[in-house]
């Protein structure tokens, strides 16, 4: 079944053409991979898909309804949860209660009930609180659920912005380079547990990566784009040796040197 | 139970309020009265300033206008019912306490319907933009009441009686009201919809991509602090004969600012040593007028310089000692 | 008919000082993305200057022997004045804004406030708080034109911004400083990696746009007479509004949102009343940043999540 649906989605900003009539499909319960040399347009991509921006065209469809052009808020609210390329995690609260802010679902309590601190207040936080402690515990945060978020290492800001992520209760994830900074041994931790994600949590992945050690490993569907267009789409093993692809990344090889 | 228990409390802290009342009445004199009195408004100006300001970081420097509504909302109302009360109730405390606490509520709601004019429009403006329509709309509001002739335009609005408003204000209510408000507004900053303001705060988009609500959070906050700032113009209205346009220029707005700004924005105990801080130096100062302002105007710059975070940063009193902070979900 | 040219021509004149306010605030805006809101009391320390320049140069005697002052004298005022605000502009940027440059956005904004606040009342206990009159530097002279009254003041107005604007042009376009000021306020980060050295040119950007407002200043002094030290404030106000109007950071939109406001500031006074004029330019104000927030001449700038 396929959970998103990018139809001819172009994005254009005054001069600049980002996204040309990009389309692809991303299959429910799968770890699908988005890549392609810097300013391809993969993040303007995920900028669209959840909202930020409004496409000039084409169509998006989360489960099956057009999403395209509708507000941040909405979109996360239906179900999808992302992270950021510059980690934008809320610095000055604690690790707990960034998880909990996004917790907008499990909260019914009125303004009314929280100024009066009501029973039905109470029992609202009780269950905010529990849940964001279990996400903790699976992203390993536990320890530091009352540690001011600014002050964790890069690392543990990242596994955070997922947790919070989490927290939405999304079927789909968009996770923006995850990988940034880490070295080898913690991108194949993150492997993990993004097959975590969708293993256990049953979550559908969509990643966008630079680290090809990370993408070639655990997505099972690749779509590679070049200056805002599509130039590929397959499996791994296809696109690591796709000569469009490969002249992307790394120039004409007649005048290059490798350098990736 | 538990209602019953909560009335209990609430109903000792306010004979606790009314005794401390009869001792400061008792005990000083007319000047230091009016400066405890003030004190209290402000702090209701500055807790309910500090939660669009400080904890929703949306900058508004208009807020007088706000106080302006609430006063003379309150005035009027208060005028505008007495008798029907008094003939109901007769004339005694309670008619009186009545008609007072109604006219309050009133001015607190066309102070927060005006919060919610200015904010819907204003409120998708970014910092100093923001910061410049909500200065617009303050003077656009002082303009209005002084060209009102039905309150009196520039003159004033002193009621039907030529002795002016009723002095309904005393320690009592300025205290009973500060201290609800205080409490309301702090159960509302620790909480779901608090740390949904913190967050804006600290990153509006992050906070859209977690499903928040942000305008509508953004609006409402601001409808609330317009709201509180009405009480207190209410109060205000009521220790003065009248309610004169003049009373509610920039400089009260900056008044507002310092005392959120010299606490440290974000704070709520801030705010309260905020306000007391303003209220004091302005009678202090009331000799050297003309130095208060560029003295004040001097402390904004240097504790942007030296301390932008002000006396308590964005923590709260009981928070100052440097441990590890137990989150607040925890806690239960 | 002619009451409506008369309007549009104290309009226009009006609207040239505001604009010459207005290219200070525009500019440094479009570097520092900053509201600096104590340019219009640099506006008024720029005015005062010239008052009490012309009073040293002895502008008393002319004036009891009925005599012009000289023209030579009058420039004299006005480089005074302006140079004296230049350096005032400065040190308020060294001083209030670099400090805080690189503090979250509300910082700056707090600072810029109490600097306005501090000049407004520094300059009531400095100058007195009376309003003062301002001395003939240019004897007014009155010419009707088709029935509409115009003064040499208005067409000095006119001539002097009009000649400060062409020069400003010049110096953007033309001098090294000015293309470096277009540099920074495109991308100031990029501009500092190309070896530009920011600070300086944050610096002539403060000199030159309290420079124009000094001359606004005087030019105000000799329009309406009467100068005070809170004149800042409001005029400040307003030549903020024209620059938002024309969009700001954009040097043309200044000029184009100044004279706009002034025409919009004198038709309203003449045709709807004079209780209203100072209230329209915030309705223009909440108006525009609701319906066109870059301005018109500006662009939308969009950020980049």
């Amino acid at each position: 079944m396929t959970l998103l649906e990018l139809r001819k989605v172009d994005k254009i900003f005054g001069g600049l053409h980002a996204v040309r009539s990009v389309s692809f499909q991303v299959e429910k319960g799968s770890i699908f991979g988005l890549i392609g040399p810097n300013g391809a347009g993969k993040t303007t991509l995920f900028n669209v898909i959840t909202g930020v921006y409004t496409p000039e065209q084409g169509e998006i469809l989360f489960a099956g309804k057009n999403i395209a052009g509708l507000r941040p808020a909405l979109i996360a609210a239906r179900g999808v949860a992302r992270t950021f390329q510059n980690i934008r995690i809320f610095r000055a609260m604690t690790v707990a209660e960034n998880v909990m802010v996004a917790g907008h679902h499990l909260h019914s309590a009125s303004i009314l009930d929280s100024m009066l601190r009501t029973r039905r207040y109470e029992a609202d936080e009780q269950a905010l609180s529990k849940r964001a402690r279990e996400l903790l515990e699976i992203l390993g945060l536990a320890d530091l659920a009352g540690e001011i978020a600014g002050s964790l290492p890069y690392g543990s800001q990242r596994r955070l912005e997922i947790a919070r992520g989490l927290m939405l209760s999304p079927e789909l994830l968009l996770l923006d380079e995850p990988a940034a900074g880490m070295n080898s041994q913690e991108a194949q931790t993150l492997n993990e547990q993004i097959r975590f994600l969708r293993d256990q949590l049953g979550l559908t992945v969509i990643l966008v990566e630079h680290n090809m050690a990370v993408v070639m490993n655990v997505c099972e569907k690749i779509h590679v784009v070049d200056h805002g267009e599509t130039i590929a789409e397959g499996k791994p093993a296809e696109i690591k040796a796709h000569p469009k692809v490969l002249a992307a990344y790394l120039g004409e090889e007649a005048e290059n040197e490798a350098v990736s | 139970m538990r209602v019953a228990i909560r009335t209990a409390i609430a109903a000792a802290v306010l004979l606790a309020i009314y005794g401390l009342g009869l001792g400061v009445e008792a005990g000083f004199n007319e000047y230091v009265q009016r400066i405890v009195l003030l004190a209290g408004v402000n702090v209701i100006l500055a807790v309910g300033l500090n939660l669009i300001n400080g904890t929703t970081g949306q900058f508004s420097i208009g807020h007088a206008g706000f106080m302006a509504v609430g006063a003379y909302g309150a005035a009027f109302v208060g005028v505008k019912i007495a008798p029907t009360i008094h003939g109901l109730l007769g004339t005694g405390a309670a008619a009186d306490a009545v008609v007072f606490n109604l006219a309050l509520l009133a001015g607190a709601l066309f102070a927060g319907i005006s919060g919610l004019i200015v904010g819907m429009p204003s409120l998708r403006l970014r910092g100093d933009y923001l910061a410049v329509v909500t200065l617009g709309f303050g003077e656009i509001i002082r303009i209005l009441f002084n060209n009102a002739t039905f309150l009196g335009a520039a003159t004033g609005y002193f009621g039907d009686d030529p002795s002016g408003l009723p002095a309904y204000t005393n320690f009592f209510w300025v205290f009973a009201w500060a201290t609800t408000i205080v409490i309301l507004i702090h159960n509302l900053t620790f909480s779901q919809t608090g740390r949904s303001l913190t967050a804006i705060r600290e990153d509006e988009i992050a906070a859209e991509a977690m499903a928040t609500p942000t305008t509508r959070l953004k609006v409402t906050a601001f409808a609330i602090s317009a709201a509180t700032a009405g009480i207190a113009g209410g109060l205000f209205a009521h220790m003065q004969a009248g309610v004169r346009p003049e009373d509610f220029r920039f400089e009260k707005s900056i008044d507002m600012i310092v005392m959120i700004i010299v606490g440290g924005l974000g704070s709520i105990s801030g705010a309260i040593l905020g306000g007391i801080f303003v209220a004091v130096s302005l009678e202090l100062m009331r000799d050297l007028q003309q130095y208060r302002l560029v003295l004040y105007a001097l402390l904004l710059v240097v504790i942007m310089i030296v301390r932008p975070q002000g006396l308590l940063g964005n923590r709260e009193l009981y928070q100052l000692v440097r441990r590890r902070k137990a989150t607040r979900a925890e806690g239960a | 008919m002619t009451q409506f040219f008369q309007q549009i021509i104290n309009g226009l004149s009006l609207g040239s000082i505001y604009a010459l306010i207005a290219l200070g605030y525009t500019m440094v805006y479009g570097i520092l993305k900053l509201i600096n809101f104590a340019h219009g009391e640099v506006f008024m320390v720029g005015a005062y200057t010239g008052y009490y320049t012309a009073g040293a140069l002895g502008i008393s005697a002319f004036e009891a022997r009925h005599q012009s002052f000289p023209l030579y004298l009058a420039l004299i005022v006005l480089i005074a004045s302006m140079a004296a605000a230049a350096l005032l502009g400065v040190l308020i940027e060294l001083f209030a804004y670099r400090p805080v440059r690189n503090a979250p956005r509300l910082t700056p904004l707090i600072t810029a406030i109490g600097m306005s606040l501090f000049l407004q009342n520094a300059g009531m206990l400095v100058f007195s708080p009376n309003p003062q009159r301002y001395p003939a530097i240019l004897s007014e002279v009155r010419f009707e034109l088709m029935g509409v009254i115009v003064t040499n003041i208005k067409l000095t107005i006119f001539v002097v911004a009009l000649g400060l604007m062409l020069g400003l042009h010049l110096f953007v376009q033309k001098t090294w400083t000015g293309r470096a000021m277009r540099a920074l306020s495109f991308n100031i980060d990029a501009a500092k990696l190309m070896g530009i050295d920011t600070n300086r040119v944050i610096r002539s950007t403060f000199a030159v746009g309290s420079a124009l407002a000094a001359a606004g200043g005087i030019l105000f002094g000799l329009d309406q007479i009467t100068i005070n030290p809170l004149m800042g404030v409001l005029t400040g106000l307003k030549a903020f509004v024209a620059a938002v109007l024309g969009g700001i950071g954009s040097i043309p939109g200044a000029v184009v949102g100044g004279l706009l406001i002034g025409l919009a500031e004198q038709l309203t006074a003449g045709y709807l009343s004079p209780e209203y004029r100072d209230a329209i330019t915030f309705v223009i104000l909440i108006l525009i940043l609701l319906l066109k927030p870059e301005g018109l001449l500006g662009v939308v700038r969009v950020e980049k999540v």
